[in-house]
């Protein structure tokens, strides 16, 4: 361990400026790449209400959320895949999934889920969430339905 | 009786660490400072002892169900199985905090009674900064959210614990990741301590290394235990879903890796000075941030789910009394800490101080992707979310040059290197990296670009790091080289396993009747009954499915729909075959009300290496911990070197 | 190092290097601490609170007595709960509700825009903790009540006075605080 012995290209202090340099360097990249993949990867969250106050792109990757709505839900004769409607309780949307719910799916329960929109307006879901937080709900979806004032009675 | 005896053990235990906490300040005028400063050990002890006592008295309560104790009657119910009763203790806030108290306080036990190389006085520090920190939670936990607190009138049966948490997995995951978060404590009060004193160098270095190998195995351990809970419970197949309290675990973690990178170059070299000690402050921040920020709720600001304020404003006060308190110091000692040495850029060093670089960069990365939809939430935009494809897009390509580098790094010298013998040693690796990607293209059918890299990175990495092994007597081979040598290997199994599972998973979505089968990834699946089942607290539906490959019966799996009855809830239980080539996961779902049955099932090739390298890498740490001794030897300084000017 | 070393070492970068973390962890403890006061405003200040409760009329469910003016001026401090049957916050505060109750309090429920078979059906599913319930059709008496979302819980004293007002699911945690309110508005 005989330092002496050691010929470093630079001064420890000028070497600690470059690394410094580099470290800062690394930070700032990293930074840079993370705000560059946010804007393309980042999955924005919608509420029924919000897909007909500004609709997201058809194939464009987004999460929707609400509560299934009463008496929607059907099974279509593959068995496999189930079609229901999203609701916040003001408006309401198409979503076809295929698949197995989750334990805690079912009518009138909240559910998170993610996929895109067709070209028909229908919402094909790629996964269906009802996720199990400590209170057993999404909290976007308990702050969506907290937003809403609520249905217009007949 | 005996819950109020552990309340009262943890007011004790309180005045203890507030005693760890002053006795190297101490300094009567008739009396020399050592006395003072010898009673930090005895503190910490009996410190150590009453937090145990207090945590036992809780556990008391848990196991014969004392429901007058409000903490047991929200979260414990008498039909549950005993080992959830013990666990139900830490499955809530007030006991995770006793929780993460007590290992603490055992860390500080640690720290007694192993032998204090930097001498009394720097222990004694260490100790003081250690009870400092508790003294900070010791308050949140008797002012603010005591889990001994009674209420007036004892309900005869509990609330119950969420199923999904009544768990093998789940039971021990907790403990393993506080014996983490706190094991980087040590590393946290070493650095304090050695600003302090002016004491950063190599024997510093030496000293606290075996701690921050501790953490970083015990947290590897809590992580994969994490994740393999996930997978086996959450009956998706995934194994890790980038979510806030799971990235709360990994930060310190990456954090703890690059420190026990940079404390070997401090150790040997003498170099990274501020840079380790900044680390090792970093990572326990980072601890801290993640249990009590995120998991406190702090962060969720949809006001449905607001924590209480007052609550929330201690542990923040908190937070930056500790965190900026400690950062302060080091932007005061940091400028007169003497620059270490300095080191040429190919060499052991160099690929170390690249190594914290890319995990620094990487630890950036998932920072920013955590916080961002807080802050995008703060600024009225709306609620996104940051997923996968995020942390995919960025995590992955930053931990390529990582994996790359690991595998030369071992090869180099310390000082500067030689390079004409590595292109022979890294030949081997290198061909074998390009076959298996190869294989991959032309068996597998893989074409991503990605996987064909993750496949490739794994051999090389695996190769390599056998090729250090590869000539040497075992037991000549120095335990710290070993320990290397397993978490490296560790790195390259798990690689491999998340690259196999992504590219190779095969999924089955069908709708059985008794009798009928299919087929997925050359197993036959054959549905031959459905019936009900119970356990003690519950009930379920439960299918049979014989397993069979080429007319070879292979195994039955047992997949269920549970219905719990405390408190009522649906789960679905994975039946799972393991076999050292991938999983056969099989999933039961409703029935469709015409006789037939919904079966997911994934074929998952090698996933169970996730979690076996997670297990080597934590075990090469370990490994490396005991080898202390003689680091410590090698690591033998001119005495200028020790103390700091 | 003869020649000054101290110039290029004290060079903006290390300032940076040496400053940037505790300015970084700086900007975190002010945005979460931020936060915080975001939440406590929103929990804790109503415009309403300290003055009367205004003018209520409703209608009841099925037949049943509405909720009027006159059942806040009882003498005894009460809750009234502003709910709905399509809100999910609403079904996990209602073991809390039911706890409450259960000490003796006095809770009455005002439904915000629902229709009286949906609020019966949500009563029997999650259980009736209210001693009267109010049917606000329009959501009129929730804006004059300053309530801008459901759930929302109000302590109004036995003279009629709004003393407190709490925003979003009742959690078993703000138990003793309603009731530490409710004891407070009682003297």
């Amino acid at each position: 361990m005989n330092t002496n012995t050691i010929k470093p290209g630079m001064k420890p202090k000028h070497q600690r400026l470059v690394l410094l340099g580099l470290a800062l360097a690394a930070m700032a990249g990293a930074l840079a790449l993370g705000i560059s993949a946010l804007g393309t990867s980042a999955t924005y969250f919608y509420a029924p209400s919000d897909v007909f106050a500004h609709a997201p792109a058809p194939g464009e990757a987004i999460r929707l959320g609400g509560l299934v709505q009463k008496g929607s839900v059907q099974r279509l004769p593959d068995g496999l895949t189930l079609a229901f409607r999203v609701t916040d309780n003001a408006r309401d949307v198409p979503v076809r999934y295929t698949g197995i719910v989750p334990d805690l799916f079912r009518e009138g329960q909240g559910v998170i889920t993610e996929g895109h929109f067709d070209a028909q307006g229908t919402f094909i879901a790629t996964s269906v969430l009802a996720k199990h937080d400590e209170k057993y709900m999404p909290p976007e979806v308990a702050g969506s339905l907290h937003k809403v004032q609520g249905k217009v009675t007949s | 009786m005996i819950v109020e005896l552990g309340h009262a053990a943890l007011w004790l235990a309180a005045a203890f660490a507030l005693l760890q906490a002053l006795a190297p300040w101490l300094r009567a005028p008739a009396d020399d400072a050592e006395r003072w400063t010898g009673l930090a050990v005895p503190a910490a002890l009996a410190q150590a002892l009453l937090v145990s006592l207090a945590f036992g008295s809780l556990v008391w309560a848990f196991a014969t169900s004392d429901f007058s104790v409000k903490l047991v009657a929200e979260n414990s119910h008498t039909m549950k199985p005993m080992l959830y009763k013990l666990s139900g203790v830490w499955g809530n806030h007030e006991g995770s905090m006793l929780l993460w108290i007590l290992v603490m306080a055992v860390a500080g036990a640690a720290v007694s009674l192993a032998d204090s190389p930097l001498g009394d006085r720097f222990r004694a520090l260490v100790l003081s900064m250690q009870g400092i920190i508790a003294l900070g939670f010791y308050a949140f936990l008797l002012a603010a959210s005591n889990p001994f607190a009674r209420l007036a009138i004892a309900p005869t049966q509990g609330n119950g614990l969420n199923p999904l948490l009544q768990d093998p997995g789940l039971a021990f995951h907790p403990p393993m990741l506080y014996a983490g978060y706190v094991g980087l404590s040590v590393a946290f009060a070493f650095a304090v301590a050695a600003l302090l004193e002016r004491r950063v160098g190599p024997a510093w270095a030496a000293a606290v290394r075996p701690w921050v190998l501790a953490a970083w195995a015990a947290l590897g351990c809590g992580i994969t235990l994490g994740s393999w809970w996930a997978y086996y419970e959450l009956g998706w197949g995934g194994y890790w879903f980038w979510d806030p309290v799971e990235n709360a675990s990994l930060m310190p973690w990456l954090a703890a890796t690059a420190l026990l990178h940079s404390v070997a170059v401090l150790a040997k070299r003498d170099a990274l000075r501020n840079w380790t000690i900044l680390l090792a402050v970093v990572g326990f921040s980072l601890s801290m941030i993640g249990t009590f920020v995120v998991r406190s709720g702090l962060l969720t600001s949809v006001h449905a789910f607001a924590v209480d304020p007052a609550r929330g404003a201690f542990l923040l006060v908190l937070l930056a009394l500790y965190i900026g308190g400690a950062l302060l110091l080091y932007a005061l000692r940091a400028s007169t800490v003497a620059v270490g040495e300095g080191f040429a850029p190919v060499s052991r060093e160099g690929a170390l101080v690249a190594n914290n670089l890319l995990l620094a960069a990487g630890l950036g990365v998932v920072f920013v992707g955590s916080g961002y939809p807080l802050l995008v939430d703060v600024l009225g935009v709306g609620p996104i979310s940051v997923g996968p494809p995020y942390f995919n897009a960025t995590f992955g390509p930053l931990m390529i040059p990582l994996v790359l580098l690991m595998a030369v790094g071992p090869f180099l010298t310390w000082g500067a290197a030689r390079t004409d013998k590595l292109a022979r040693k890294l030949a081997v690796p290198g061909l074998l990296a390009v076959a298996l990607a190869l294989y991959a293209f032309a068996v597998w059918d893989v074409r991503a670009a990605f996987s064909l890299i993750g496949f490739a990175l794994s051999a090389w990495l695996g190769v390599a790091t056998l090729a250090i092994l590869w000539g040497r007597m075992p037991w000549r081979t120095p335990r710290a080289t070993w320990g290397m040598a397993l978490a490296h290997l560790g790195v390259a199994f798990t690689l491999f396993g998340i690259t196999a599972s992504g590219a190779l998973t095969r999924e089955l979505l069908v709708n059985l009747r008794l009798g009928e089968s299919a087929e997925v990834a050359g197993y036959t699946m054959k549905l031959v009954d459905v019936a009900p089942v119970a356990g003690a607290n519950w009930t379920a539906l439960e299918a049979t499915l014989d397993v069979s490959r080429g007319g070879q019966p292979l195994t039955v799996l047992h997949p269920q729909a549970r219905l719990y009855t405390s408190p009522m809830m649906d789960t679905t239980e994975a039946a799972i075959h393991t076999r050292i080539n991938g999983d056969l996961y099989a999933v039961l779902g409703k029935p469709d009300g015409s006789g037939r049955w919904q079966l997911h099932v994934w074929w998952k090739p090698f996933v169970i290496w996730i979690w076996a390298g997670g297990l080597i890498m934590a075990l090469g740490g370990a490994l490396s911990m005991t080898a202390r001794a003689s680091a410590r030897r090698s690591a033998a300084q001119p005495v200028g070197a020790l103390v700091a000017a | 190092m003869t020649e000054t070393p101290e110039t290029p070492a004290r060079s903006w970068l290390t300032r940076l290097a040496i400053y940037g973390p505790l300015l970084l962890f700086a900007v975190f403890v002010v945005f979460v601490g931020s936060q915080l006061g975001r939440e406590t405003r929103v929990t804790v200040t109503s415009k309403l609170i300290g003055q009367p409760m205004p003018a209520v009329n409703l209608p009841g469910l099925g037949g049943a007595p509405g909720l009027t003016s006159a059942d806040f001026k009882t003498g005894k401090p009460v809750l009234v709960n502003v709910f709905a049957s399509w809100c999910i916050p609403c079904r996990v505060e209602a073991p809390q509700l039911a706890r409450l109750t259960a000490m003796g309090v006095t809770v009455n429920g005002i439904a915000v825009r629902d229709a009286p078979d949906d609020v019966a059906a949500f009563l029997k599913t999650n259980g009736n903790p209210f001693t009267r319930v109010g049917l606000d059709k329009t959501g009129q008496t929730q804006i004059t009540l300053g309530s801008s979302g459901v759930p929302e819980t109000f302590v109004i004293d036995g003279r009629g006075i709004i003393r407190y007002q709490h925003i979003g699911e009742i959690r078993p945690e703000h138990i003793a605080l309603l009731m530490a309110k409710l004891t407070e508005a009682g003297r």
